[in-house]
């Protein structure tokens, strides 16, 4: 068990720096994602964390240790890769096993960890089979346990579910949440699916381009996005943005078109936010935030997404699944205003 | 269309097939396997000469037929009464285990180094070692023996050996299959705390063994049949290697084919163990590389 810390991290490869200054304070047993698009820095910060790759500038404290310039098996961490890094020339028993190789247990107690963890695991009858016998949920589940097998003070994920079908992803998704609740280890797991990230975090940390643009509960990040990125990059489908312009009580969208809503702003140039499920068909005596017209649908079964053409823009909106407009149909749609968000079109930032 | 009549029609196309497959024996079908019938012949035929002289009086060996007249046991039980053949056959087996173990071993070091770590001058390294691949066996005889001479190597086991304990051709076939073993791998073994020569040996090898053993075959029968650099450093007839040896059967008195024949013979015995041993590995490594025997 340890809190993890990282103190204004850089990563250079060559002259090119890939992550600026990352500041983080993990507690001891939180489940912590990191979520990003590819390429944002997400793995190399996993990797700087493991020691697997060399910290450029800053610091990094792992239960209080600072671990800079620790080799990865002196850091009491434990690494769990997308590809499952099993070694297909060994049995599951002895896969597991490894991570004990270099420890001081007796031979009876090595297996008698094994047979814990493997019981933890519900993998017991599979130890003596190999790799190649093994489904893809159930390798992803020896690379677990092998992590687990040292007792580690952090466990590292690196999209450990992204080769698994949709499925089963759900499935050990479940699985992993599961055992950090029995186990109580820190774990810092990086995806670059916002509903794992959702779903998993006790906080998520959205990164791009090599900085963290939030940190926050799901719900935080939800709800109170700090910036366009996070409000467009979590929820799916993406939130709806109309660029607009102060003027007078409220945002004009286009010359006819004014949202009655006057946010604390410097800027004149204000866009608008509000998530597809934010948005409903307007009834009677519901005031009017957006006409148009239908113009693409995507049924999902219990709910159908609307395209809405408004002319000077387009929105997406979630409806009734059985009961929705047609494409051509001229619908209204409101919203209640708590859900609308306001962002400053230059910088991003959010504005509350 | 209804489900039966899907089954019907599918039913006569599997039937149809026999008859579409035998139709495909064109021209060129027969002339290809006519010329690799001929390849495979002219394969043969030196081996085919080469048992039916060892079973030759030394009257015919000159008489081309492929069954003697009076088959004769006699080249043998000489060769296998004389004691230098067995010394020769020995020295032979020295030489070419320790080549093969220690190439094996070097050359997977040190392709294992060139294709996972990133250090000042790898480039350099590699093409250096690459580059004595384009220099001919022939041009380094000279250097090799002033080297010999200088260090006094002549007629020693060492001699024989020094100049293939490690070769280029192996550090570069083993560092192009090491680009197979994902880093995931070793990065997660060094997590578990192995250093990293336990990380080569126990995780990196292991999952390259077709390779190792396709490069072990070659290096193997590349010294078990190598002449000129083992007759060029040994006078000693002691020390010999079994080609060489099996030549002097022929500067005695007269040339006594026959002899080297039945030598020649009885030395393909290891080489055919090897193969039968290895036979998967061989063929997988050489569909994998590409490479001829
Ligand atoms: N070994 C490396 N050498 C050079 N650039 C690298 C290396 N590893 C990663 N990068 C770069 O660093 C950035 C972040 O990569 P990474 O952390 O792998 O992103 P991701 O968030 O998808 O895991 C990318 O632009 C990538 O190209
Ligand atoms: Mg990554």
């Amino acid at each position: 068990m340890a809190n993890v810390i990282l103190k204004k991290l850089t990563k250079a490869y060559g002259k090119t720096e890939v992550l600026h200054g990352i500041d983080l304070d993990v507690k001891d047993g939180e489940f912590v994602v990191f979520v990003g698009p590819s390429g944002c820095g997400k793995s190399t910060t996993l990797r700087l964390l493991a020691g697997l790759e060399e910290v450029t500038s800053g610091e990094i404290y792992i239960g209080d240790n600072m671990v800079n310039n620790l080799e990865p098996k002196e850091r009491n961490i434990a690494m769990v890769f997308q590809n499952y890094a099993i070694y297909p020339h060994m049995s599951v028993r002895k896969n597991i096993g490894f991570g004990l190789r270099t420890s001081k247990l007796s031979k009876a107690d090595r297996e008698k960890r094994i047979d814990e963890v493997a019981e933890i695991l519900s993998m017991t009858d599979l130890l003596e089979r190999r790799p190649s016998q093994l489904s893809g949920g159930q390798r992803q589940r020896v690379a677990i346990g092998r992590a687990m097998v040292r007792d580690p003070s952090v466990f590292l994920f690196d999209e450990p579910l992204s080769n698994l079908d949709a499925q089963l992803r759900t499935q050990m998704r479940l699985e992993i949440k599961k055992l950090h609740q029995d186990i109580g280890t820190t774990i810092i797991f990086v995806t670059h699916d916002q509903v794992e990230a959702m779903t998993l975090a006790d906080r998520i940390v959205i990164m791009k381009d090599g900085h963290i643009q939030q940190v926050g509960t799901p719900n935080e990040v939800y709800q109170t996005p700090k910036n366009m990125f996070v409000a467009q990059f979590i929820g799916a489908p993406s939130m709806n943005m109309l660029a607009g312009q102060l003027d007078g009580d409220g945002i004009k969208l286009n010359q006819s078109v004014k949202i009655l809503a006057r946010p604390k702003s410097d800027t004149k140039d204000v866009s608008i936010g509000i998530r597809p499920n934010a948005l409903r068909i307007a009834e009677e005596g519901d005031e009017v935030l957006f006409e148009g017209t239908v113009s693409i649908i995507e049924p999902l079964g219990a709910e159908a997404l609307i395209y809405v053409n408004l002319g000077y823009a387009e929105v997406i909106a979630t409806v009734h699944g059985y009961v929705h407009p047609k494409p051509g149909e001229k619908v209204k749609l409101t919203a209640v205003k708590e859900e609308i968000h306001f962002f400053d079109s230059h910088s991003g930032d959010a504005i509350y | 269309m209804s489900q039966t009549e899907i089954k019907a029609s599918s039913a006569t196309l599997d039937r149809a097939a026999p008859y579409a497959f035998k139709k495909t024996m064109k021209p060129s079908t027969i002339i290809r396997w006519t010329l690799l019938f001929m390849g495979g012949i002219l394969m043969i035929m030196p081996i085919v000469y080469l048992l039916s002289t060892s079973f030759k009086w030394s009257h015919e060996i000159y008489n081309l037929q492929i069954i003697p007249d009076e088959p004769t046991l006699d080249n043998y039980s000489f060769v296998l009464e004389d004691g230098r053949f067995y010394n020769w056959f020995f020295n032979s087996l020295i030489v070419a285990v320790s080549t093969t173990v220690s190439a094996v071993i070097f050359d997977s070091l040190v392709g294992y180094t060139l294709c996972k770590f990133k250090f000042k001058g790898k480039t350099f390294v590699f093409i250096a070692i690459l580059s004595t691949l384009m220099i001919p066996t022939e041009m380094l005889i000279i250097p090799w023996y002033t080297m010999a001479v200088e260090f006094g190597w002549i007629n020693s086991y060492w001699g024989i050996m020094f100049p293939g304990m490690m070769t280029a051709f192996g550090t570069f076939l083993m560092k192009q299959f090491f680009e197979s073993v994902p880093d995931e791998f070793l990065e997660a073994a060094r997590i578990d705390g192995l250093n990293e020569f336990q990380i080569w040996w126990s995780v990196a090898m292991p999952m390259v063994t077709p390779a190792l053993s396709a490069l072990a075959i070659f290096i193997f029968l590349g010294n078990w049949t190598a002449f000129i650099w083992p007759l060029i450093v040994t006078n000693d007839p002691q020390l010999y290697t079994l080609p060489v040896g099996l030549t002097t059967f022929s500067v005695e008195q007269s040339v006594e084919w026959e002899l080297i024949m039945t030598g020649a013979a009885l030395a393909t015995i290891p080489t055919l163990i090897v193969f039968l041993v290895f036979q998967r590995y061989i063929i997988r490594g050489v569909v994998m590389t590409g490479l001829k025997g």
